[in-house]
């Protein structure tokens, strides 16, 4: 059987960059051609809505529900913008390093195609500073597009004008949160920004804006070449499209795979990532990234997709899943976790400041065997006041809780077991 | 007056203009320029912050408010090399907890440390999006995949001193 996998038809097993003229000559820069010119900004927009998609970064909102909030009317005269969310830094998350590293014209014509529906005249990638390699060869991508008239001004001779350029950041986690993103391409402080005013209206200096995330846009240009039924139709379950699924953890082949949306996790973790390495036992798994709740494999049948994973009490978030195995401690894993989340706190709201340090602390002691029995207590409160929506804001004081709460729920004998032994009953082998 | 805006080079000079030319006002370059300099001289020392302060009319202080926010621009001397230790959670499963006990036994340094002869610096990173290949660590600009002991005794062979 042999599945159309749009995203990742031009990476290679040996992941080197897929260049202009292996690029076109497999199709590549079709969907932009479909577009400008041909079709209206309005009957792009369209097939995005029409389409299904939803945002890959991990929230999964729909991508033409958040383009429609663009002011498109005369009024909107001026800047607009299209920013490239290639901050990837999501704990257990590494797909978007495969779509950068592999195949950067494909992100460019997605971009392209998106400024042009929402009429951006300015595009930027915004991309963390580790990936040397992506962004080299996005910089040398975006040369060759303007010197083939892909970009600059009346691309394709349709008069629509478009200018990219790349953001090399400076660190911290925080940066991927999207009106974070807005202040630091600000030059300033990667504090979020409270909404509304939400960005499609007031973003970069003021300015209408759009962020999307490297793999939402890396479809656009496949939905307007192909249609909204094509797109559809890959899908297995009701959500639309493919999705970069990804592996993480004692399995014994750990990976990312492009896969129609709503394919089974024991599909991916058994087929796909071959199963747990030997002597290890499946336990849990955070299916979306480090700020998503535990399941179990109990849900091993379920599909992954969003509405799925949702009803089982959790987020499809990233796709890519981080396995917990026998041998590691639910106590240390969450502790880790909950370090990084502490250390990532912009420090701008006071429960994601001041909480995350205390879980932290909280979790540290029980692992450390100074745990005692009201920290159960502790930690169930800092659960439900750092983990409300609307104490901070933005979503990752909110996103550190879904690993713990769901470690409290289906683990809690662990942590129940290392306050009264006052140890770490998998010091001994584990993975410390 | 001048003596602070020679603390910056004419490269500098020119590199941080370059980036003015695409903004609406010049303090939205402040982490372009903080890079910039850092490339040139290895950190960002208090001269070289209020020159750029100067240089992209803002103050001082909120340039390093700036600075001091991202992990990446280094307001203390680092190193020759950086190493960027991943230590976020598929890393940890994988064991990054003994890699960087193996650093330390090897370089003599523990996260935020210079080796002795100024060649190393370890700092911990945020996930570095290679958790198929944990753990992984960057020396400089190269990322190593699927590191344990045998490939850091490599990696480190002929070098570090032991810390201050």
């Amino acid at each position: 059987m042999s599945l159309d996998l749009p995203l990742t038809r031009n990476v290679r097993p040996d992941r080197s960059p897929t260049d202009f003229a292996a690029y076109e000559a497999n199709g590549g820069y079709r969907g932009l051609r479909a577009a400008i010119g041909k079709l209206t900004p309005a009957e792009c927009l369209q097939v995005i809505k029409d389409s299904n998609l939803r945002g890959r970064g991990g929230a999964g909102f729909p991508t033409g529900m958040k383009w429609s909030f663009v002011p498109m009317d005369d009024a909107a005269a001026g800047h607009k913008y299209l920013i490239c969310n290639a901050d990837e830094m999501e704990p257990g998350t590494f797909k978007d390093r495969l779509l950068l590293e592999c195949d950067p014209h494909q992100l460019i014509e997605g971009m392209i195609c998106a400024a042009y529906t929402i009429q951006a005249d300015i595009a930027y990638i915004f991309i963390r500073a580790e990936y040397h390699r992506a962004e080299k060869l996005l910089r040398e991508a975006i040369a060759v597009c303007y010197e083939k008239g892909y970009l600059g001004r009346d691309i394709l001779g349709s008069g629509y004008r478009l200018d990219m350029q790349v953001h090399s950041s400076a660190g911290r986690y925080i940066c991927g949160e999207e009106t974070a993103l807005i202040s630091s391409l600000e030059g300033k402080r990667a504090n979020p920004r409270a909404k509304p005013p939400f960005p499609q209206v007031s973003g970069l200096w003021g300015r209408p804006t759009i962020v999307n995330n490297v793999e939402t846009l890396c479809n656009i240009h496949h939905i307007i070449e192909r249609g909204a039924d094509w797109f559809q139709a890959l899908g297995l379950t009701e959500d639309a499209g493919t999705k970069l699924y990804g592996v993480s953890g004692r399995v014994k082949k750990p990976g990312c795979w492009e896969l129609p949306i709503g394919t089974p996790i024991r599909e991916i973790i058994e087929r796909h990532a071959g199963g747990m390495e030997d002597g290890y036992q499946l336990r849990g798994f955070l299916p979306g990234g480090g700020s998503t709740d535990f399941l179990t494999p109990d849900h091993l049948d379920l599909a992954m997709d969003y509405g799925t994973i949702g009803k089982a009490g959790s987020r499809m978030g990233t796709g890519t899943m981080i396995i917990l195995d026998d041998k590691t401690c639910p106590v240390g894993f969450v502790k880790n976790l909950m370090e990084f989340f502490a250390r990532e706190s912009c420090g701008f709201c006071t429960p994601c400041r001041d909480g995350l340090p205390w879980s932290a602390q909280v979790l540290d002691d029980i692992e450390n065997g100074r745990g005692r029995p009201e920290d159960m207590h502790t930690l169930a409160r800092q659960v439900e006041f750092i983990g409300a929506i609307g104490n901070t804001h933005c979503a990752l004081a909110p996103g550190a809780m879904e690993p713990l709460q769901s470690a409290m729920k289906y683990f809690r004998e662990d942590f129940e077991r290392h306050i009264s032994g006052g140890a770490c009953h998998f010091c001994e082998g584990g993975a410390h | 007056m001048s003596e602070l805006i020679q603390a910056l080079s004419a490269q500098e000079i020119a590199g941080i203009d370059a980036e003015i030319a695409h903004v609406p006002y010049r303090s939205a370059v402040a982490i372009e320029a903080l890079k910039i300099v850092q490339a040139h001289r290895g950190w960002v020392s208090d001269e070289s912050l209020r020159a750029i302060a100067r240089h992209l009319h803002m103050s001082a202080e909120e340039l390093d408010g700036v600075a001091t926010f991202y992990n990446l621009i280094y307001r203390r001397p680092v190193g020759e090399q950086v190493i960027l230790l991943c230590n976020s959670i598929s890393c940890w499963i994988k064991g990054c907890d003994k890699i960087q006990k193996r650093i330390q036994e090897q370089l003599g340094i523990g996260l935020g440390e210079t080796t002795s002869d100024k060649r190393y610096t370890l700092l911990p990173v945020t996930c570095l999006g290679a958790c198929d290949k944990a753990p992984v660590l960057m020396v400089g600009e190269e990322l190593h995949e699927n590191v344990d002991t045998h490939s850091l005794s490599r990696l480190f062979d002929d070098g570090g001193g032991t810390s201050e």
